[in-house]
């Protein structure tokens, strides 16, 4: 559900972009999405499918880039990629952790002509 | 034609933090100290903002808008205890986001001077994922998680605790009746996010109150226009 506002978004990023380019078709559209970003790449896709629709942007494909999801252990300084979300520092087993990356969502570049 | 790759960098959530930033200078304006509280369906948000009227009523002028996807059962009740409440359902929406907030304290605005509000509660729509990501313009962030939820919570939601200013648990009355360790769930909470205040408390019970309303005394006093603004993600 909460997908449709940020594809919302992505549309009216990539289409201002696009248009102050004087592009008639937006090919390709790379979008950086964390793990941590609270957004899922299958419903952004889903979204996006409908409401490109009528726009330069619709047949578009959007390329996912998923950066590291890294976090920092408080106690030990150690930086580590949880995996399944486990934030026990593999060094010193504390759980102490400050999020450094994996909640990015922001378009990268647009593919135009 | 001539294929091109053109240089976007830009944050989804951008035009909502914008929105967000205009909502933060009018409460600023105004004198107004908005709380954004966050949790799962059920938790006691409701009751912990109409416990809270009930208490601080005398020292504090406190408004409310409620978000909800359906329904005006919560601002009801909070009318019905004398204080301005606006209703925002988000027709399906899983959160509220800053723009909805900037027309329901337009329609705050209608209902009497915005100067005449010290404390704004914005409840938002129970859910522990997505309200996080959308500011509203708030000055703090306030997370309630109850008892029979579990002491789990912070590794399965960790940007939602990351992000909180305070977290709330509620209905500490029945703590007998639940493995809830209430000790581990603050060590899980703080390890994530140092810096946060925990307020353990019951509405029913009244026990644990005092702390909270003396924090957001405190809290309503202090200047809201010197609270920095949003730091960007």
């Amino acid at each position: 559900m909460h997908e449709q506002p940020i594809v919302e978004s992505l549309m009216s990023v990539a289409l201002e972009k696009a248009a102050a380019a004087n592009a008639s078709k937006i090919l390709g559209i790379y979008l950086v999405n964390g793990e941590l970003s609270g957004a899922n790449s299958e419903n952004i896709e889903f979204y996006f499918d409908f409401l490109s629709q009528g726009t330069i942007a619709e047949q578009a494909s959007i390329f996912f880039i998923q950066p590291p999801t890294e976090v920092r252990c408080r106690n030990c300084s150690t930086v580590f990629s949880p995996v399944n979300l486990n934030l026990t520092c593999p060094s010193c087993q504390e759980r102490k952790i400050e999020i450094i990356s994996g909640r990015e969502l922001f378009v990268e570049s647009i593919e135009v002509e | 034609m001539t294929v091109r790759v053109l240089t976007v960098r830009e944050n989804l959530l951008g035009a909502n933090d914008e929105r967000a930033r205009m909502n933060r200078e009018l409460l600023n304006r105004h004198g107004i100290l908005m709380l954004n509280v966050m949790a799962s369906p059920g938790a006691g948000k409701t009751s912990l903002i109409l416990t809270t009227i009930a208490g601080l009523k005398e020292r504090a002028r406190i408004a409310v808008i409620e978000g909800d996807i359906a329904s005006s059962v919560d601002a009801d009740k909070a009318s019905a205890l004398g204080v301005p409440a606006i209703q925002i359902n988000t027709g399906g929406g899983c959160h509220l986001d800053a723009n909805m907030v900037a027309k329901a304290l337009d329609h705050l605005a209608l209902d009497g001077p915005l100067d005449e509000i010290d404390l704004l509660f914005v409840e938002n729509v129970g859910n522990l994922v997505c309200t996080a990501e959308f500011a509203l313009g708030e000055h703090r962030k306030v997370v309630v998680l109850s008892v029979p939820e579990g002491d789990d919570k912070p590794y399965k939601y960790p940007v939602m605790f990351a992000e909180a200013d305070v977290v709330v648990i509620s209905k500490c009355d029945v703590l007998p009746y639940f493995d809830f360790d209430v000790k581990s769930f603050s060590e899980a909470v703080c390890g994530i996010n140092p810096k946060v205040r925990i307020f353990p408390l019951s509405c029913k019970t009244g026990e644990g109150m005092d702390p909270w309303f003396t924090w957001l005394g405190e809290e309503t006093e202090s200047r809201p226009a010197e609270i920095p603004a949003e730091t960007p993600r």
